[in-house]
């Protein structure tokens, strides 16, 4: 059955039972004298709840487990004998066989798969209908149910309120399991690759070449301290070069001297900036500020100057971040009383010298907490480095030098063609592990320093 | 100065003001405090001008990839051997028949005839699909000769709006003089697909996928990080599972967009089996990560609303879920919409999480559902981005410049909704 129509099948009867609740409930509401904890819309609304919550939890489940029980009912057919044994080349075929069961008009590639498909179909079919009539007689149950217990004294408003609350937690409950698949899936994947390559090889080793791995000896190419250093080099020293001035200016001028007219229009300008998506940031620094800057690194005669160099990446990563900071710098500069900076006024400092000596100091804290926060946020940025820096890994420090990172090696890893186990693609996620734990660090050493900081001005 | 050091003996000397040593020092005191003043401004100046540097770059290189150049072409269909006649075309199998027809060569050899033998390197790879297009909406044209104006390739388009190379330049300029030349809006870029061609790109496919992926990311983000937000804000009681569940939503906030990328590849493509690139599975990635801006966004909303509100209901009989949803949601809600509509402005322009999950195919058909292999605007910036012809410069910004506009028009609306239905307690 079609899930769209299962679905409407499904409201249809919820409506129905909505429908029919209330109208039981209005009738005994006839006999007066009579005080009700509950609203007829109560009623039916909790028939309406048990009639369509059973089949959507039954249809999820189902819809997790019945495309593995239809592969196993077609792997008892006669045409999977002819299957290879289990692995990627079986799960390509079936996968292929499932495509064509759907879309008959596909051109198919592996006839062993145009033969399995027929009984993919079968199979489909049959435990759609299966699924879809076990999930409407669920519905129908559920809500003769919740029917029969509508009576005068049944309290169906917190019966409601008590479902809703299920809802509430179970929506919050989301985020931990988020959590936990990417810290599972980081570690799972993690763990597989350093079964194969040795965690010491990986983390200080000198030499990444993901192309060419020796399989006797993987972790002499998988060392990835030239992508620690790029990563460091790009994002926290080029581009906080650029965006911590720059940023920290831009802040003490709104909070300090800028007229309000000014501020209410310079704050939006600056949030358009953070606004720009990164990859319009990246194809900037491609096209135009890499050779920009090739060119005058050969004119002022730096060798080994390209146009794909760490200064491309790390400037344009810079100018992204200044809003950040901007407004991570605004943020603590206001909090900080104004009778500090009153009071050093009255005293006879000019703005500036209230400003370097009594505001930026009392800020301190706030403002180191959102640099380090403008870290992390630059060391885990993807698409400037994949546009704009290098792919060869060298240990370098000069800026017009290329320079790769822990995200554009990341992303080019995993969009070749290699097969899901191989070295190469598994070490895509030990080097995601590496990049979650040093920004999961970051972020919380940055909100402890702020968090105590506001602390001490509250 | 030498004042007595004993206080009580001590006679208040009055500052000299206008001493020559504390007048230089006071200007430059001032002249730090300009200095300071400059620098503060010249940062803001020199952010906004890298803005707008960026904006008039795309929009300069953009505006060209709004232009298609068209060169007229007199094809003669009796002559041609096709068979076709406008019954034919218009009776059943028509579009079939139109399909099986060779148009290429059709259109290589009138090319031929017209502009001698490097006529055909005159013509996009696409002008047969308009030739087609142009038959099946008058099938008229089979019985004789016609002019059509095809999309011209991609070195003479370069050369009539902009620098190409000399040989181009030169036959350009003879098109145009000639009059078989013609600039006009290229409306086949905002309903045409990728192609390999960039005379013949369009992002309509592109953005399709954009806004299938969007609707996934909406339907799932709002109403999971609304109601959690609800949840931690009204109701959790403060023990370590709450903790628990703000810890990870803070964090995840924080977390790079790659890793969640990295989460969609090894839970929906390797475990759950999901189609690779669909949109279905880059709603679900970006919904994950849309989620706790949408949650963080809410519960400032939420928390801006005064207890007094909440206190009122209580008062007045309310269950506590009626106190939530009927008073403190619907004030809180613009503030929500503002914290969403921002948060699906980033999912918009994001691009590394959906690299992961395989999104960057060479899709030439736009998608019909969720299942189906698509691309996203972005994406399709990043991969036109990669293409060495130099026509793909002009669509790349050209795109870039669309999916500004959707951001740009995102936040105004944000931005108004905070403006116009913001209440301050």
């Amino acid at each position: 059955m079609p899930t769209l129509a299962l679905l409407f099948l499904v409201a249809g009867l919820g409506l129905i039972a909505w429908l029919s609740g209330r109208v039981r409930a209005v009738a005994f509401r006839k006999v007066p004298g009579q005080r009700f904890s509950s609203l007829p819309r109560h009623h039916g609304s909790f028939a309406a709840m048990w009639t369509v919550l059973p089949p959507l939890l039954f249809l999820t489940v189902w819809g997790a487990c019945a495309p593995g029980l239809a592969t196993d009912a077609v792997l008892k057919t006669p045409a999977a004998a002819q299957l290879p044994p289990p692995g990627f080349e079986r799960a390509a075929i079936l996968s292929e066989a499932r495509a064509i069961a759907s879309d008959r008009h596909r051109t198919p590639l592996n006839p062993l798969a145009t033969s399995l498909a027929p009984a993919y179909a079968v199979e489909q079919s049959r435990y759609g209908w299966i699924g879809g009539a076990t999930a409407l007689l669920l519905g129908l149950a559920g809500g003769a149910l919740a029917f029969l217990r509508i009576r005068p004294g049944f309290n169906a408003r917190t019966r409601i309120e008590r479902i809703v609350m299920a809802g509430l937690l179970a929506a919050s409950l989301i985020a931990i399991l988020t959590t936990i698949g990417i810290v599972a899936s980081l570690l799972v994947e993690s763990a597989r690759f350093f079964g194969t390559v040795p965690i010491t090889d990986f983390l200080f080793g000198t030499h990444w070449s993901p192309q060419v791995v020796d399989p006797r000896n993987p972790g002499a190419s998988l060392g990835a301290v030239p992508l620690f250093w790029g990563t460091f080099f790009i994002g926290a020293v080029i581009a906080m070069l650029v965006a911590i001035p720059f940023g920290l200016m831009s802040a003490i001028y709104l909070t300090q001297y800028a007229s309000p007219r000014l501020r209410r229009w310079m704050k939006p300008t600056l949030e358009i900036l953070a606004g720009v998506p990164t990859v319009v940031y990246g194809y900037f620094a491609a096209l135009i500020v890499g050779p920009a800057l090739r060119q005058l690194g050969v004119a002022i005669g730096i060798p080994g100057a390209t146009s794909e160099s760490a200064l491309a990446a790390g400037l344009v990563m810079g100018v992204m971040i200044i809003p950040f900071v901007s407004s991570m710098a605004d943020d603590a500069i206001t909090a900080v009383p104004a009778a500090m900076r009153d009071g050093s006024l009255a005293m006879g400092a000019t703005p500036s010298e209230t400003i370097s000596r009594v505001l930026l100091p009392a800020a301190l804290p706030g403002v180191v907490g959102g640099v380090l926060l403008a870290i992390s946020r630059a060391i885990g940025e993807t698409m400037i480095v994949v546009m704009a820096a290098s792919g060869a890994a060298t240990i370098s420090l000069n800026p017009f030098n290329s320079a790769t990172t822990v995200t554009k090696q990341i992303v080019d890893l995993l969009t070749g063609e290699a097969s899901f186990d191989s070295p190469k693609t598994l070490a895509a996620f030990a080097l995601g592990m590496t990049l979650f734990v040093i920004t999961l660090l970051l972020n919380i050493i940055a909100l402890t320093v702020v968090k105590r900081y506001r602390e001490a001005y509250e | 100065m030498n004042r007595p050091l004993d206080p009580a003996k001590a006679e208040r000397v009055p500052t000299d003001w206008k001493n020559p040593q504390m007048e230089r020092r006071v200007r430059r005191r001032y002249a730090a405090e300009r200095r300071f003043r400059l620098f503060g401004l010249a940062a803001i100046v020199l952010s906004v001008s890298f803005l707008l540097f960026l904006l008039v770059t795309m929009v300069a290189n953009g505006a060209r990839g709004f232009v298609t150049t068209e060169v007229a072409l007199t094809i003669d269909f009796p002559a041609a051997g096709l068979g076709l006649t406008p019954d034919r075309i218009k009776g059943p199998g028509g579009d079939l028949a139109l399909a099986g027809a060779e148009l290429d060569a059709v259109v290589d050899r009138a090319a031929t005839a017209q502009y001698r033998a490097d006529g055909p390197a005159l013509f996009s790879d696409g002008a047969d699909t308009i030739v087609r297009r142009a038959l099946k909406a008058d099938p008229r044209l089979a019985v004789g000769r016609a002019r059509l104006w095809l999309p011209a390739a991609s070195d003479i388009d370069t050369a009539a709006k902009a620098d190409g190379t000399p040989l181009a330049e030169k036959r350009a300029q003879v098109l145009t003089d000639a009059g078989q030349l013609r600039t006009g809006f290229n409306w086949g870029f905002l309903s045409g697909s990728d192609s390999t061609d960039p005379t013949a790109v369009g992002i309509w496919g592109a953005l399709k996928g954009s806004l299938l992926t969007m609707l996934v990311t909406l339907v799932l983000a709002f109403p999971i990080g609304v109601l959690s937000a609800l949840y931690l804000e009204e109701y959790a009681p403060r023990n370590r599972w709450t903790d628990l569940i703000e810890v990870s939503i803070n964090n995840l906030a924080a977390v790079p967009s790659i890793i969640f990328g990295l989460l969609g590849l090894a839970v929906f493509l390797n475990t759950f089996q999901l189609p690779r690139s669909a949109a279905l599975v880059g709603g679900l990635t970006l919904a994950l990560m849309t989620m706790p801006v949408i949650v963080i966004a809410s519960r400032n909303a939420i928390k801006a609303v005064p207890p007094s509100i909440r206190d009122a209901a209580l008062a007045l009989g309310a269950s506590p879920v009626q106190v939530v949803f009927h008073h403190v949601l619907p004030l809180a809600l613009p503030g929500i919409l503002t914290g969403t509509i921002i948060g699906m402005a980033r999912a918009l322009g994001e691009t590394a999480p959906l690299l992961m999950i395989g999104m960057r195919a060479f899709i030439a058909t736009p998608p019909g559902k969720l299942t189906d292999p698509s691309t996203v605007l972005p994406v399709q910036i990043f991969l036109w981005s990669d293409e060495v012809s130099r026509g793909f410069i002009e669509k790349t910004s050209a795109a870039i410049i669309v999916l500004l506009v959707f951001l740009l028009a995102m936040n105004g609306i944000a931005i108004y909704l905070r403006n116009r239905f913001e209440t301050r307690w």
